[in-house]
């Protein structure tokens, strides 16, 4: 029986790389949570790039030059399109989404936070949305608070307009990269905005998921990364409300940010610009906007539903085959949660249990998944990660299962 | 192709299952290093006991995968009895086992002058460890216990 909502098998056909064996078996990626694979149309736009328009943009006033401006402004604007924000003007392309949220607590919380200030930070925060604030908390003197979880992984809201007294600024995840908690953000940004403050949401695990829509979050900055939805590594992005980021300073200083510069110093140009400092990575941003027209030719309503669907299959048959011997870390019901399925198997460390599953040519992560923290609050070390994409299925799911089993009885003492 | 029964074999998961000299040591006369692998969350704590010149006791503290635990645990039986001068001995000679030649990286690894000569090394049941080099990643693993022991070494010297 397959009710899910994508042709998974024409799917998988499009992706070079989950056509490859190892050790003479399919391979089974449930990693994408790391970085997902990349359809054959991505490397198609990045390749096409160099073999035929490879010019740096801006400035140059003869064809190739001009038609690569073209093609990485037209990503600039598919990817405003696809996260629903009204200006493309309002997306800055970055490094990955760690450097967004650099940019944001350097520029705008350096200028806009001062002593005994408050940034309120989520339980289920990866490093990349914390040791910045850290960073920020350790300059300037302000203070980092932190929101609880619920035993199943969820934030636990109950105390949040205490936690919110001080508060200038929210930073926290959109989806957990450990539990697959989806934290309801709509909610948050009308309690943090009724008390002045800002949120910044770390879309980096729902924007490959789950459709984005910036104006019904109210959020004020999103984050953001390529190679999680298809896309290359080597680029991200950082969207802010039009009006915060006109009002910032520049993070990174050198060519292509300044309007003017003299011996005495540079004006600064206008957003977007001013925040993309020396050659981007350009090949890399128009292989994003091919990932970004695969993700909507597929239709991110189907990518969602399928991914609910697999994700119940996953947490019932995983329970049915592995019993108490298993415990997933996260969520039970498939409700506002992601297919990230963090997993304690018997007694055996996670690096093992990962180790035996390679063998059975499972991919999985293994580690504390950059949130010490979190890890500290579940009282473990490190978990074992199955994460689930769009080009996965029951069968990688089953797959999971025999291995797990199969680890199970190798370390069988 | 490594498979598994190249990097866990029995001793290891001997060493696993019965991890010898867990625990504590008064501190002092005892000394502590606290170990971490950034990659995955491990700790461990190796507590060494000298006296006169000869390491008369070593606990071990924290958790970890079978690799790091089983190479802590014999790393342990391996360095009791032994200056401290003969602890680096060995601990000179398990890293050279577990750095990676380059004509090594096909997964066939060799390491270390005695790699055809089991056994050669001296180092007994550490041996048993060759096969981590086949999993480079897992070498982070095998070496913790080892470069905490290192950092005790170190301390002892200063004290």
């Amino acid at each position: 029986m397959n009710t899910l909502s994508l042709d998974v098998a024409a799917i998988k056909a499009e992706f070079p790389l989950l056509q490859r064996q190892v050790y003479d078996q399919p391979i089974v990626y449930l990693d994408s949570g790391a970085t997902s694979q990349k359809p054959q149309s991505v490397l198609d736009a990045m390749n096409q790039y160099y073999a035929e328009i490879n010019a740096n943009i801006h400035r140059g006033a003869y064809l190739i030059a001009e038609q690569a401006t073209t093609a990485v402004e037209n990503s600039r604007a598919a990817l405003a399109r696809f996260l629903g924000a009204s200006v493309a003007e309002e997306i800055v392309f970055t490094k990955n989404a760690t450097e967004a949220v650099n940019l944001v607590a350097h520029s705008w919380g350096r200028t806009n936070l001062r002593e005994g200030d408050v940034v309120l930070l989520s339980t289920l925060e990866h490093h990349a949305n914390i040791v910045p604030w850290q960073q920020l908390a350790a300059d300037q003197g302000v203070e980092i608070r932190w929101i609880p979880i619920t035993n199943e992984g969820r934030l636990d809201l109950t105390d949040l307009d205490a936690l919110l007294d001080g508060v200038r600024l929210l930073a926290v995840t959109a989806a957990s990269n450990v539990t697959g908690a989806m934290p309801p953000l709509r909610y948050l940004a009308d309690a943090v905005h009724a008390v002045g403050a800002k949120i910044l949401v770390d879309a980096s695990q729902w924007s490959p998921h789950r459709p984005t829509d910036v104006a019904a979050w109210d959020a004020d900055f999103v984050v953001l990364t390529a190679h999680k939805m298809c896309g290359p590594t080597g680029v991200g992005a950082l969207w802010g409300r039009r009006d915060l980021l006109d009002a910032m300073p520049p993070f990174l200083g050198g060519g292509s940010m300044i309007q003017n510069v003299t011996f005495d110093g540079f004006t600064p140009a206008e957003v977007p610009t001013r925040f993309e400092a020396g050659t981007q990575p350009l090949a890399e941003i128009i292989g994003w906007h091919a990932a970004i027209t695969f993700l909507e030719g597929l239709g991110l309503e189907a990518i969602a539903a399928h991914e609910r669907d697999l994700t119940a299959y996953a947490l019932r048959t995983l329970t049915e085959r592995l019993g108490h011997d298993l415990t997933i870390h996260g969520p039970s019901s498939v409700e506002d949660r992601g297919g990230t399925l963090s997993l304690a198997y018997r007694d055996i460390h996670p690096h093992d249990l990962s180790q035996v599953l390679d063998q059975h040519g499972v991919c999985v992560r293994a580690g504390h998944h950059c949130t010490k923290p979190l890890m500290k609050v579940l009282g473990v070390n490190a978990t074992t990660r199955a994460s689930l994409y769009l080009y996965n299925d029951e069968a990688d799911v089953d797959a999971l299962a025999d291995a797990l089993f199969a680890a199970g009885e190798f370390f069988a003492f | 192709m490594a498979g598994l029964e190249d990097l866990y074999r029995e001793i290891i998961l001997d060493h696993y299952r019965n991890p010898r000299n867990r625990g504590e040591l008064e501190v002092p006369p005892a000394t502590m290093a606290e170990g971490f692998n950034p990659l995955c969350g491990d700790e461990i704590q190796v507590y060494v006991e000298v006296r006169q010149g000869i390491i008369s006791e070593v606990r071990l503290g924290g958790q970890g995968c079978s690799i790091s635990q089983s190479s802590a645990s014999m790393m342990s039986t391996a360095v009791i009895g032994k200056s401290t001068d003969g602890a680096r001995d060995v601990m000179r000679d398990f890293k050279k086992m577990m750095s990676i030649h380059e004509d090594g990286l096909d997964g066939d690894a060799t390491s270390g002058q005695t790699a055809d000569r089991p056994g050669a090394s001296g180092l007994g049941d550490l041996e048993a460890l060759r096969g981590v080099v086949k999993f480079p990643v897992r070498i982070k693993c095998a070496t913790l216990g080892w470069n905490t022991l290192d950092q005790v070494l170190d301390l002892l010297e200063v004290e």
